[in-house]
């Protein structure tokens, strides 16, 4: 039976609670409601409200109450019920937990799981990607997944690793993306780009519900003739910059999608990084698809227009490819 | 001060017999439309796929919003929560605005940018809400250090439920209005929950109310199904912060009678509050008194009614001629534009 995006979420968490009694989960209405979209379903009955623990609508409250555990020698998973409130939790992520282990050598194991993206007419408040917050915080990992498959890996090396991570879910893959998954114990490693698709004629860098445009994209324009690769990210921090650094190599023609807004995404970072590592190697300039730089609108004619799709992914990429 | 107040049950005596039944003639008209207006938005127009994006409603809270607006002046600034929207209507937002507004149409009071009650009109001062719960409580402190800045001696009303008082947010912006004697009337439904969290998982103290002591801020409680008991705590509470001597908190209980949204069932609810509550309906118990009281006849609650659904009726035509924003305009106002 094929796994959703938001099942393999939830079974790495089952999962790990399992395997490690210091695995708990706090967060608003993640007990008896079992969390807004449903991550932590029944856990409250098979867990008991020691390790499921409902809390009130504070944050920045629920951040650093998993910091103070996790200093404890706990494993807290706290849930932000959107990404979008994450940022009344800014201080807690970035100044304490980011921080301690540099200042003052003490690991804070927690993970801060957050659902994230737009397409689902959440308006300005429901559909934020707000990755980049965080990627511009050491001491912090940032963790995105695309797949079912690495969703589950990827929050399994969550709990385990000793460092804050902010675990992004795509709320528009949660029910949307699904796959069959190994039946045994398998993680996904943090910090590890994946060439989803090869190709030889240019590349698509990119990670979160992007993955699914790019691929789309690759399909189409296989028909013409493209030989496109794709490389998903899954990590944003550390960012796997070899992964992308070889697949340019070989296609010569990089273009860099994301949902999140255009200035001081990802891209811009990586369009660096080519340039500095591998600049001979490039065929033509480095082309971007992202959001542009406003808040997310709520119409569905301008949220249409706000987001990266499949036809502006073949419009530029055909271009490309063409140089 | 310091003292936690409770509210008698508003004086009826022959002399204001008349004023109390305009009064309550206002809040019936306003209480009935917000319900019409809020039916049709989460059983029919969501239903029908026309308002995209969440819903979330007031009903069964109607009396806290049109109990205390109906004392908000000019030069006052209201701070309407998720489920206040007969603030809108009271200062004055057309109602097919409101609907083009959950429908995501260019004639909604966000052009289409932001849905649901997400909106406001600094025009008519009221001033719309982030999603963040609480956001609004230090900004409104802020409005009203504006106003005693200015001169004026216009007072901030702002709203919330239970819920948003665990916020960082709340505390500081109720602090530093306290410090500073800001005139805000803090005005909190508690409707017992906030989603699915019951009231003794959110606060370990059995009122919000109980909250205002710690900030030597008077804090009384009314019935929030009431609203001429509502009325009266806020003209307290406005009277307090007209006269400069800082803030007040009214706290109104009643009961959120539907999901915390539209695609909520409420499963968590104890089906037994839903019946009880249900006997507390706050225009059925208005109505009630109306009657009882000879301040109406059934005919005119009738004619109420059918006034307001043609209202509701014309609104929704209306918005549903608006257009969409055209994407063309995605850009435009990041910034004031040149
Ligand atoms: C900072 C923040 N966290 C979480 C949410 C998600 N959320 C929206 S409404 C709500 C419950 C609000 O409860 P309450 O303040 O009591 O108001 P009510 O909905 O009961 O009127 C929650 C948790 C939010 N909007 N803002």
């Amino acid at each position: 039976m094929p796994t959703t995006y938001l099942e393999a979420i939830r079974e790495g968490l089952w999962e790990e609670m399992e395997r490690d009694p210091n695995v708990f989960v706090l967060g608003e209405d993640v007990g008896v409601y079992g969390g807004a979209f449903k991550v932590t379903d029944g856990f409250i009955q098979h867990f008991g409200a020691r390790r499921v623990v409902d809390t009130p609508i504070s944050e920045s409250g629920i951040v650093g109450a998993a910091i103070g555990a996790g200093l404890m020698g706990l494993r807290p998973v706290a849930e932000m019920q959107f990404a979008d409130f994450i940022s009344c939790g800014f201080d807690q992520i970035v100044n304490f937990a980011a921080k301690c282990r540099y200042r003052w050598n003490a690991p804070v194991p927690i993970v801060v799981r957050a659902p994230s993206g737009g397409g689902i007419h959440g308006g300005p408040f429901h559909s934020q990607n707000p990755e980049m917050w965080f990627v511009r915080t050491p001491g912090l990992k940032v963790v995105c997944p695309a797949t079912a498959y690495d969703a589950k890996g990827l929050i399994k090396s969550a709990v385990r690793d000793n460092d804050p991570v902010i675990f992004f879910e795509h709320k528009g893959l949660y029910r949307r993306i699904k796959e069959d998954l190994p039946a045994g114990e398998y993680t996904v490693p943090i910090g590890k780009a994946k060439v989803v698709r090869e190709g030889r004629d240019l590349t698509i860098v990119t990670y979160g519900a992007m993955l699914w445009t790019a691929l789309d994209a690759a399909d189409e324009l296989a028909r013409e003739g493209a030989s496109i690769e794709v490389v998903d990210l899954r990590t944003l921090l550390p960012l796997d910059r070899e992964t992308v650094l070889a697949s340019v190599k070989k296609t010569s023609k990089v273009l860099l999608l994301h949902e999140d807004t255009r200035t001081g995404g990802i891209a811009g970072e990586l369009a660096v990084s080519i340039t500095e590592s591998i600049f001979e190697y490039l065929d033509a300039p480095i082309v971007r698809v992202t959001a542009p730089d406003t808040p997310v609108p709520f119409s569905p004619t301008l949220e249409e227009a706000f987001l990266p799709n499949t036809a502006k992914v073949i419009e530029k990429a055909r271009w490309l490819w063409r140089y | 001060m310091s003292a936690l107040l409770t509210a008698g049950p508003v004086r009826q005596t022959r002399e204001n017999d008349q004023k109390l039944a305009a009064l309550a003639a206002r809040c019936h008209y306003y209480m009935a439309l917000m319900r019409e207006a809020e039916d049709r938005i989460e059983r029919k127009l969501y239903r029908q796929g026309k308002v995209v994006g969440g819903v979330y409603v007031g009903r069964g809270q109607e009396a806290i919003p049109v109990g205390s607006a109906l004392h908000a002046l000019p030069d006052d600034v209201l701070f309407p929560s998720h489920r206040d929207m007969a603030v809108l209507f009271i200062r004055g937002v057309p109602l097919g605005r409101v609907f083009a507004q959950y429908m995501g149409r260019v004639d909604g009071l966000t052009r289409g940018r932001d849905g649901n009650m997400h909106m406001g009109d600094i025009h008519l001062r009221v001033v719309s809400i982030i999603s963040a719960l609480a956001a609004t409580v230090p900004v409104a402190a802020g409005a009203a250090l504006a106003l005693k800045y200015q001169g004026k001696d216009g007072v901030a009303f702002c709203y919330f439920g239970d819920g948003a008082t665990s916020r960082g947010d709340w505390h500081e912006g109720v602090n530093l209005a306290t410090v500073q004697k800001l005139p805000v009337v803090f005005i909190c439904n508690n409707n017992q929950y906030a989603y699915s969290t019951p009231l003794e998982l959110q606060m370990a103290c059995a009122n919000v109310a109980d909250r205002g002591p710690a900030y030597n801020m008077p804090a009384e409680i009314v019935d929030g199904n009431d609203p001429l008991a509502v009325y009266d705590a806020t003209g307290r509470g406005v009277a307090h912060a007209r006269a400069g001597l800082g803030p007040y908190l009214v706290e109104c209980k009643t009961f959120r009678m539907t999901g915390h949204s539209a695609h909520d069932a409420a499963h968590y609810v104890p089906p037994e509050l839903f019946e009880q509550w249900e006997k507390r309906d706050p225009i059925q118990l208005l109505e009630a008194r109306m009657l009882e009281n000879g301040w109406a006849g059934r005919e005119a609650l009738d004619a109420t009614h059918a006034r307001i659904r043609q209202e509701v009726d014309e609104a929704v035509a209306w918005a549903e001629q608006s257009p969409y924003p055209d994407p063309a305009t995605l850009l435009d106002d990041v910034y004031e534009q040149p």
